[in-house]
């Protein structure tokens, strides 16, 4: 009896999340679909662009200057005991481009901006502002919703290159500046080993991807929050959370297509 | 804050982000050395291709001019066929010969051109036919070894000689 009321419950609760996923297909080829109306108020887009791409550079530059500086250090202190050290570069370089880049500044983005989505729009859900917009004929998916969605999908490349150019210039002063590297095989271990497309094409590739997610689930949940202050709040935490998750589930799958050997 | 000021600050984000990315393409991948020139395809049977990988460099005289496309193996000769992409700047005489070699002690493998003299090139499609197969490690051992045992027998007759 209780095995079959375990059971059916675990059936009701899949069933239940298969149908989200569902219905946030559906609201995802909605929002695409109204791309076009919303991207002739331009001024939506950059007014939204400011709020989530350059309000997060602060914390993005000062993280990728940070990973920088740890990944020196530590990569230094394993590449000295095989005597390579001037492949300092090379290593920081590959590490930021193909996995840190991306994922971090997906994370600190899903983190800052994504909360910053979800509450602003669960908010105006519980103020009624959604609402008297469809009262006035107003799509409040193309003037809310698909603006921030652009958005989120421009900054994210733009954020994930600004990190790892900070991260690369911050191992540079670390293993140049302090640790004494020679500069010259600094950059060209770097450059005889980087390739353009493979490792940062794919890394905007992946952040592109991470950007499209991120935003989606910020600007789904708070669509779909409750329109209290207790749903609100439980929206947000549930952004950072499902955001993450999915950056993460991503991450593994592209880097399994991108980088795998053949 | 004015629209100005803000669509200020935007271009000036989105500034940032593409000389971030420019940066990183130039000076930490190898875009300054990546060239779009044309090459000509050259082909060359090998009895073992060792360690090559496609996109391996060839080099001539250590100088990189071209790279592999791709190596299958030939089920006619059982040989390795490679087939590689030249750079049209280059041209090699039509005996010129093919070397396996490594970079470093225990790097990877890559091809080398010694250029041949004749007075005809290479043309694009050409089968080089002058191929020297990589050193395999395995290969080396058992040659010692062998060596090592033919050395021993002949020295016993002369100790029982004595």
């Amino acid at each position: 009896m209780i095995a079959a009321d375990v059971s059916a419950a675990v059936g009701r609760r899949v069933l239940t999340w298969v149908a989200l996923l569902g219905h946030a297909t559906i609201f995802f080829a909605d929002l695409l679909r109204r791309i076009p109306e919303s991207l002739r108020r331009f001024g939506l887009t950059v007014t939204q662009v400011h709020a989530i791409g350059n309000r997060s550079v602060v914390i993005i530059a000062a993280s990728g200057a940070t990973v920088g500086l740890v990944l020196a250090l530590q990569g230094y202190i394993t590449l000295s005991r095989y005597g390579s050290s001037e492949q300092l570069g090379l290593l920081v370089a590959l590490a930021l481009l193909r996995e840190l880049g991306p994922v971090l500044t997906a994370l600190l983005f899903a983190g800052r901006a994504g909360t910053s989505l979800t509450a602003e729009i669960g908010l105006m859900k519980a103020g009624e502002q959604l609402a008297a917009m469809e009262m006035m004929a107003i799509d409040p998916r193309v003037r809310v919703l698909v603006p921030r969605l652009i958005a989120g999908v421009i900054s994210m490349p733009l954020l994930a290159a600004i990190f790892s150019a900070v991260g690369v210039l911050a191992s540079y002063f670390i293993g140049v500046g302090l640790i004494g590297i020679d500069s010259g095989s600094f950059w060209s271990a770097m450059q005889n080993g980087v390739d353009v497309f493979k490792d940062l094409g794919n890394g905007v590739i992946k952040s592109i991807v991470f950007g499209i997610a991120s935003t989606f689930v910020a600007v789904y949940i708070g669509y779909e929050s409750q329109a209290t202050p207790e749903g609100v709040a439980l929206a947000t935490t549930r952004t950072v959370v499902v955001s993450s998750l999915s950056v993460l589930l991503l991450d593994f799958i592209l880097t399994a297509l991108m980088f795998s050997t053949r | 804050m004015t629209k100005r000021q803000t669509e200020t600050l935007v271009g000036a984000f989105v500034l940032l982000g593409i000389l971030a990315i420019v940066f990183l393409a130039l000076k930490a991948a190898n875009l300054v050395s990546f060239s779009f020139d044309a090459t000509y395809p050259l082909q060359a049977r090998f009895d073992n291709v060792g360690g090559l990988k496609t996109n391996a460099p060839v080099k001539s005289a250590g100088v990189t001019v071209g790279r592999i496309a791709s190596i299958t193996f030939d089920n006619k000769s059982f040989r390795g066929l490679v087939t590689m992409n030249i750079d049209r700047h280059y041209e090699f005489p039509a005996d010129s010969s093919l070397k396996i070699l490594t970079a470093g002690i225990l790097g990877d493998n890559y091809v080398g051109i010694d250029p041949g003299g004749d007075e005809k090139n290479l043309q694009p499609g050409d089968t080089i036919t002058l191929t020297q197969s990589a050193v395999v490690l395995e290969d080396l051992i058992g040659k010692l070894l062998y060596s090592k045992a033919a050395e021993a027998p002949a020295a016993k007759p002369g100790a029982d000689a004595k």
